[in-house]
Formats: C-alpha cells, structure tokens, sequence
C-alpha cells in the first residue's frame, strides 16, 4: 500500500466522515481515495473551489458533527492558514495532511522536501498552538492518521500530519488492523440541560464539550475574541483567559501528545535526531556506524510540535555528538535541537535542498568526515 | 393572529444593536428573523454563518447556532455544515466585501452547486466597518475614502452573477421596503437550492457622506426612487437603466440542489 493511501485508510478508520479538498501533487491520491470510498460509507467527499474552501468547509462540517479533514501540499497548506487559525480560535476538531513538497512557491512540485516544518507550527497570525505528526512509514501513516483524529477530538485542536512526498508516494507491506484493534477516540458531548451549555467553558482535562449543530444544544462558533458561550467578548481578563486555553490544553497533554522512537539510542554517543524519510537514512547511517564499532543510534521525531524537548534533552544531553539530517536549507528541526541542549552542543546539520533524498552513505561522510 | 416580531430569535440584553442609525443590516435582520418566526424556525435546527465586516456582527445578537467565520469564506464553511447535516436550515450574512470581492469565487461556486442554502448580501456599495474603502460593488465614479477622485474600476451586479452561475432564487429589495423583503426572504427559505436576496442598503456614515447623501433620507430615498420592479425595469432603455435597478424576485427556478444530486450519485455507488 502507498503511504498517501494508507493515510486515507487511517482516516476512514479512525471515523472521517467527510472530506473536502482541492488537487495538488503529491497528496492528491488521498483525494481521490475519498472520492471513492466516502460515497459508499454514507460520508461526503467534496472537491472546492480552492484548499480556502476546502478547509472552511472541513470546519464546517466538524461542527455539524463530522470527523472530517482535507489533504494537500505546500502552496494549497499556506491557503489555508487563515481559517486553520479559526479552527484554533474556535477548537474546532479537524485533521490536514500536508504531503510536503519542495517549494518556495511552485518550486518542484514532484520532489520531496521537510520545509514547512516551521509553517506547521507558526502559520497561522497571532498565538495559538497545534499539534502536528510525520509519520515515516506507511504503516506509521496509517496508525498516526488515527492518532491525529483521535487527538484532534480529544483536544479540539487542528491537527496536522505532514509526510514528505517520499513517505507519501512510498509502498510497503502492513497488516491493516481489524476495527477495534487500535482506539478511536470521539469528541466529548456535552450532557447537562442543553439551556447551560457553555461550549467553551473547559473542564478540569482543560477541553470543553462539543456539540454538534442539530443537536438540542444550540451554540455559537466565533473568529473573533469570545467568552465560555462563544459569543463576542472583549474584556482583557476573558482574552487573556482565551489565548492561554489555546496553549494551555496542549501543555497539559503534553507527554500524550508527543511520540517519540528510538532505535539503539539509550547508550548512544552519536544521536541522528529524523523525523519522515531521513528517519530511514538514518536508521541505515546508524546501523552501519554500529558495525564499525560506534554507539551510533536515532531518536526519531513523530510529533513535530509541540517539540519533544524532553526527549531531545534526555538523549541529545547524553551523546557526544547530535547529527540533525533534514531535508530543508536552515536545519528547521536542528534549530529546535540547538535551542533544547544550548549553543555549546556539538550538533551536526545535514541538509538537502535539491528535492533530492539525503542517503544512509550522505549521513555517514558527514559524521565521519 | 399578531404579526411576527422575530424578537424571540434575540438575545436577552444585546439591544440596541451597534449598526449606525441608518443602516440597513438592522431592517434585514428584522426581515430574517420575522421570517424564522413565520416558518416557525428552531433555534437548534436553525444555524446563521456570518463574514467579516458590519454584517459579520449579526450573529451576536441571535438565539440560533450561528458560526462567525473569516472575511469572504462564510459560503464554504455553511456548504460544509449543509453537505453534511442537509436537515439544517442554513443562512449565510454577507456583505459586498465578503460575498463578491474576496469571496467572489466562493460565491460562485456556491451558486453553481446550488447548494440548499439561503445568501443574505447586505450590499452598500463600500467597507463600512473599516472606514468606507472602495469595494467591487462601489459604482464607476463614486467616491470612498480610497477613491477621493471617483472610482475607476466598474462594480458587479451581485444579482446577475448569481443567475448566471446557477442559483436557484435571486432577488434584491432595499431597507425601505422592509414587508417585501421579509416575504423574499420567506420565499428564498423554502426554495431548495441556492437563493441569494441581495439587499441595496445605505451607509450613510461613509458611502452616503462621500456621495452627497449625508442624510440617511436623502440615502433610501436615492434607493426607493431607483428601484423599481423587474418588469419595469426590462423596459427601460439602456441609458435609464443606468440610473435605475431591479428589485423583487429576478429568478426562480428549481434546479437540482447540491445534496439532491450526491443522493443520486450515492444511490449509483452504492448499485456499483
């Protein structure tokens, strides 16, 4: 199975109901896969005029009760970044896919890259927080699909999944799980009297019920500044409240939200710190180093953001040396790595921006250069 | 039987509203919400998506589910909500701005899929909220506080764009004829498909001060004197109609809606 398919099995298996989206290499498969399957599920899949379209009217959908999300690259991802900020504003449970591609712009529409990391995390104006995976495999596509939508859920949060084209046009062998066997999660309903439902009043999880429209819970959804009711409010006490919501539920879930794996890392004096394809890069770099007698070993980054300073601290503070392989221009992830274990750590950058892969044979010159 | 009021659509204590004295988003409001009132709406079957600018305040003031959205995208969030649950009764309140300048490609997507939902488009021809810019509706020549020496650029006829990209229901009124726009409104509810009621409104706090119409009067009656009915209106010659427009329903048919044809398609997958 491809992983970009994988991804859209994840989806319908974790519940989506509805899709919407707009053409763009290299994610358009997921599109298509939808188109297919949704119509005999009883779910809808639309195509929009435009990826703004496209997730407003994933949002949309959320509120009427669906699980529901879009898929795209690179330009079609900066499209929707204004209304992912309302989904955040507004905790609006919702799934992306961004199958990066290298950019800027058109740039090579075909050819991976790992340069949206930053965009991820800060597209949209103004605070908030989102959650963001990079799955690896295609068996991680699909568990990490539906871990996406389970926390989109869990969090009212947008959540992001963001494979590179490699991992997205990629296919290997896995063992599709049978229903059941790995958990869904759906959003929380409220239950009091449908007249003191406050849809933004979070409870001690630091996340407030949902209900859906249509149902006997009336509720308003705003963009801009609103109380526990969701209505317009102004009052600095409120905002300040708000903006911290948007952040703190994210903290509190924090060690839930991030995943991590290692591979031969625990005694490893040379940590490859990846996330998506260089994970495999890595994980080969790393195995031939073993073999040459050096304790060489991978923490592999599935959650983006929030960033596994922990984990990065714990492992990245035992090691000699960090080798942070990425394919973007600056070392966009490196950057996070360095800001974790301080200016003094010897970190290593390894970085493609060709739309070329970065090889296992690449990492090892590097580090034994 | 009394005559509806819609006053049970409005939240305790939100009144007097913040729209300027003379503004028409008021009268439309009354209209929607006499029309729920007389259809007999819910408030939890009933949801009221809302733009960016005067209008985009609306939803503060209603009892109904309602979703407050990002400038110009309101079509594409209320076409998710109505794909999904097609039982809701779904209004969308624009105004020029959000429907046809940075939303224009949404809005005619939206007509073209004919998507069962109701359009309102409070149209006074420039950006009240943020100080009375030039919009896609502002007419050649008139003046705003970003075309000091008239507009360049001709404005759109929202109408006319929706016909032509497929709503089902098209009409326009003005706030002095605020009866007749509530039995539109009415008549766009029931309509399956995509209605659009584009409402001619004054702005006398910028487009009316720009163009010699300071006074809210000196604004409707500018409105009330130019509008006149369709059939009249086809009669016109072309220099008249320059200086006139149509209101009243201009198209009524009864195409299709969005979720009736994916039922049919769905039926069809579901054989295959």
């Amino acid at each position: 199975m491809q992983g970009n398919q994988a991804i859209s099995e994840g989806a319908i298996y974790a519940g989506a109901r509805f899709f919407a989206g707009y053409p763009i290499t290299p994610s358009s498969e997921i599109a298509e896969e939808c188109s297919k399957v949704m119509l005999k599920i009883g779910g809808v899949y639309m195509q929009m005029e435009d990826e703004i379209a496209s997730i407003a009217a994933v949002i949309g959908a959320s509120l009427a009760g669906a699980k529901a999300f879009t898929a795209t690259s690179g330009p079609g991802f900066s499209l929707m970044q204004e209304n992912l900020g309302l989904a955040a504003m507004g905790e609006v449970p919702c799934v992306v896919i961004d199958v990066q591609r290298r950019g800027p712009s058109t740039g090579l529409s075909t050819k991976p890259a790992q340069g949206d990391v930053m965009q991820l995390r800060w597209g949209r104006h103004g605070d908030q927080s989102v959650i963001a995976l990079c799955p690896a495999t295609v068996s991680e596509c699909f568990l990490m699909t539906v871990t996406a939508f389970n926390f989109a859920e869990k969090f009212r949060v947008p959540v992001i999944i963001a494979p590179d084209e490699i991992v997205g046009h990629m296919r290997e062998n896995f063992s599709l799980p049978k229903p059941g066997e790995v958990p869904v999660i759906d959003r929380k309903k409220p239950s009091g009297p449908p007249e003191e439902y406050l849809p933004f009043a979070a409870d001690k999880d630091g996340v407030a019920p949902l209900a859906s429209y249509g149902s006997d819970y009336v509720f308003h959804v705003s963009s801009s500044m609103h109380g526990p009711d969701g209505c317009s409010n102004n009052d600095p006490a409120n905002a300040a409240w708000r903006i911290a919501q948007l952040h703190r539920k994210i903290e509190m879930h924090r060690d839930e939200i991030v995943i991590t794996k290692t591979f031969s890392a625990e005694d490893a004096e040379i940590l490859l710190i990846t996330f998506g394809a260089t994970t495999r890069a890595g994980r080969a770099a790393a195995l031939e180093l073993r073999k040459k007698g050096i304790k060489a070993g991978v923490l592999q980054l599935i959650t983006l953001w929030p960033f596994a300073d922990k984990e990065v601290a714990s492992l990245g503070g035992r090691a000699r040396k960090v080798v942070v392989p990425e394919m973007n221009y600056g070392g966009q992830i490196a950057g996070e790595v360095q800001r974790v274990l301080g200016s003094g750590a010897d970190i290593r950058r390894i970085n493609s921006y060709n739309g070329e892969i970065i090889t296992p044979q690449e990492i090892l010159k590097a580090i034994l250069q | 039987m009394s005559h509806a009021t819609g006053t049970k659509y409005i939240k305790d204590g939100v009144l007097p509203h913040m729209w300027c004295s003379g503004c028409g988003i008021g009268v439309m409001l009354g209209a929607l919400l006499r029309a729920f009132e007389e259809l007999d709406y819910k408030n939890t079957d009933t949801v009221v998506v809302t733009g960016i600018g005067c209008t985009g305040k609306a939803d503060d003031y209603l009892k109904t589910n309602a979703l407050h959205t990002t400038h110009g995208r309101a079509l594409p969030y209320a076409t998710g909500i109505k794909a999904f649950n097609p039982k809701l009764h779904v209004v969308v309140i624009m105004g020029d701005g959000d429907s046809v300048t940075i939303g224009g490609n949404h809005f005619i997507h939206a007509a073209r899929r004919n998507i069962d939902l109701t359009a309102i488009v409070i149209n006074n021809f420039n950006y009240g909220m943020t100080g009375g810019q030039v919009s896609g509706t502002t007419p050649g020549g008139s003046f705003t506080s970003t075309t000091s020496w008239g507009n360049p650029e001709r404005d759109f006829d929202i109408c006319a764009l929706a016909e032509v990209a497929g709503a089902n229901y098209v009409a326009r009124e003005t706030p002095y004829h605020g009866w007749e726009l509530k039995e539109l409104i009415k008549e766009a509810l029931n309509k399956k498909g995509f209605s659009l009621i584009e409402v001619f409104s004054p702005c006398p706090t910028h487009f009316g001060k720009n163009n010699e119409m300071k006074q809210t009067r000196e604004m409707l009656n500018w409105l009330k004197e130019r509008g006149i009915s369709a059939d009249r209106f086809k009669r016109l010659s072309v220099d008249e109609k320059r200086s006139h427009f149509a209101i009243g329903k201009l198209v009524d048919r009864n195409e299709p809606d969005f979720n009736a044809r994916y039922e049919e398609i769905r039926m069809r997958a579901a054989k295959g």
